[in-house]
């Protein structure tokens, strides 16, 4: 599977990422050879297995639905870029 | 005063105890030696005024006789781990001037038994590499040299941290490893580093990589130390609902349990293309010694070993990318305005993130896409229960799996391969571990042809970091490999 530069243009702007002119086409090279190297893997016979998605976690802990942290905004924004009425601040997304 | 650097953690601990030296005289030592050795990049941040005050502290401590068990012992800090009130960048151009609000559990551990932080150590961006040439701080330099003089890769992504073991610079440190960033590093720089089973320590407060691969764990002197720190890093954590509600052992006294009636496997699949003949034949001794001091030697199959390292660029790319879309300029860390907010995002993100991330995150994002998803990370994930299967069948047989650590000895910096998949290809005898959420050790055990540290990794089932202290103690014994300090 290739990935032409339309998809990596597509993929690119999924992750929010912007890929100008001259990074596309070694980024899309880059991409191809990794995609070949995971390729690998249709050789192998899955059709009896069950995925897993983590180890050694046979099942969630719970615990009580209560309030046990938070009550610091300060905190929270003292690393934000631009703060506003103990807000983060965003450019302008309603018209 | 210059011999205290030499000292292991516990030599030194027991210095400390029996008033040989003080906290605050071990700590000037190693910030002298930071300061001397800047050149190979291994820190970040270094905070000398902290770390005096915590030291003196400690020595108060001992001399009233309420010692904690890593008292006023000087060590580095990953910066992967979020600490208090301390910029931690991942090294990543992305984190800015990010100073936690709150400390990971991990390092918080340390220092609530008394260790002495004297900074955070240099890294691949967010652990994203086996070279430490990713970082936006700069390559760091390994203390070891070839003939040829040139600038060697410490490994990575716990490169930093391998460097400053290694070269004096910390007498231990903490390091991540998602698919063999400590032990790789480890194996390079010719110390001892241990990645224990997924669960084992807190992933609470570690910037996230791969959230069903990352584990923290010690980078040290030696086995015993190792141990000891362990001890100290592991345990439960509500906050971190992978974190293995079990007791931590005793690791320290597995030590001196010896080999004898132990079934030691060899993995054939291990003989990879490419590897080099004095790493096979180191292996072949790795086992002879083991042999000699009582041990069986088993051959076993993993079968699945090739389609580790596929299976890991699907599923590690995949959580990194899901990891990684917080970084969106908007609530800490770098931010490059836009007129819209999709614009500030992207801006952001491109000038935020390096290369090797960027493809990661490219990679993620399709293997997740609508209608890659089963060809790509659904297939990962079963052919990750293959894998995992394997080592349960194995364990059957055998109480711990032999192989080298990595398929060569560490690499010119000038020598690093453009293609990534080749650069990915040094992990391809460690990142099995990571996929079977298994414990793995790397132990430095003798020396390339070029004068260069080369390790044997020991695998363990589920838990049992006991039997790869245990066994790695003897290795240690049998190969009495000379340290960078040591030469």
């Amino acid at each position: 599977m290739s990935l032409d530069q339309e998809t990596v243009k597509r993929i690119a702007t999924l992750a929010r990422l912007k890929l100008s002119d001259d990074r596309m086409g070694p980024m899309q090279q880059d991409l191809n050879r990794i995609l070949h190297f995971i390729d690998q893997l249709n050789e192998v016979d899955t059709s009896s297995v069950e995925g897993m998605a983590g180890v050694n976690t046979p099942s969630m802990p719970f615990r009580k639905d209560v309030v046990n942290d938070g009550g610091y905004v300060d905190k929270i924004l003292e690393n934000a870029p631009e703060v506003a009425c103990n807000m983060f601040v965003v450019p302008k997304v309603v018209e | 005063m210059n011999d205290l650097i030499r000292l292991t953690m516990a030599e030194a601990k027991d210095g400390l105890h029996r008033k040989m030296f003080s906290s605050v005289e071990l700590t000037e030592v190693y910030l002298a030696s930071m300061e001397r050795n800047r050149s190979i990049n291994a820190y970040i941040l270094e905070t000398p005024e902290l770390a005096l005050e915590r030291a003196k502290e400690s020595d108060q401590r001992l001399a009233k006789g309420q010692a904690r068990s890593l008292e006023g012992l000087p060590i580095a800090i990953k910066d992967l781990f979020c600490t208090s009130g301390i910029q931690t960048t991942a090294g990543s151009h992305i984190l800015g001037e990010f100073k936690p609000p709150y400390e990971s559990t991990v390092s918080g551990n340390l220092k609530n038994a008394g260790a002495v932080s004297l900074g955070k150590t240099n890294m691949d961006e967010f652990a994203m590499g086996s070279a430490n040439i990713t970082s936006y701080y700069g390559n760091v330099i390994n203390p070891w040299k070839r003939a040829d003089g040139k600038d060697l890769t410490p490994g990575g992504s716990s490169g930093g941290s391998a460097a400053a073991v290694a070269g004096g610079l910390a007498i231990a440190a903490t390091g991540t490893d998602t698919g063999g960033s400590i032990r790789q590093p480890a194996a390079f720089s010719g110390v001892v580093g241990i990645k224990p089973t997924y669960g084992r320590c807190s992933r609470w407060g570690i910037v996230a990589f791969a959230s069903s691969l990352d584990q923290a764990g010690p980078m040290t002197r030696d086995v015993r130390d190792a141990a000891l720190m362990l001890e100290v890093m592991a345990g439960h954590d509500p906050k971190d609902s992978t974190s293995a509600s079990l007791e931590v052992p005793s690791f320290e006294k597995a030590l001196n349990q010896g080999v004898k009636g132990l079934r030691v496997g060899i993995p054939k699949e291990y003989r990879v293309d490419g590897m080099a003949e004095e790493i096979q034949n180191l292996w072949e001794k790795g086992a002879q010694w083991l042999k000699e001091a009582g041990a069986e030697i088993v051959e076993v199959s993993l079968p699945h070993t090739k389609y580790s390292l596929p299976t890991y660029y699907v599923l590690a790319p995949a959580e990194a990318s899901s990891n990684l879309a917080r970084y969106d300029g908007v609530r800490y860390g770098h931010r490059v305005s836009g007129k819209t907010l999709d614009e500030l995002y992207e801006n952001t993100r491109s000038e935020g993130f390096g290369a090797e991330v960027q493809r990661r995150i490219l990679i993620g994002t399709y293997v997740l896409s609508a209608g890659f998803y089963d060809a790509y990370y659904l297939k990962a994930q079963k052919v990750r229960q293959l894998i995992t299967q394997d080592f349960e069948l194995a364990f059957q047989k055998v109480d711990v799996i032999l192989t080298p650590t990595t398929p060569a000895a560490a690499f010119a910096l000038d020598e690093k391969p453009t293609d990534p998949v080749v650069m990915y290809l040094n992990d391809v005898l460690t990142v099995s571990a990571n996929l079977a959420g298994i414990p793995g050790i790397s132990i430095p055990a003798g020396l390339s042809k070029q004068g260069l540290p080369l390790g044997l990794q020991l695998i363990g089932p589920a838990f049992d970091e006991n039997i790869l202290f245990r066994v790695g103690r003897v290795i240690e014994e049998a190969a009495a490999f000379k340290s960078f300090l040591e030469r």
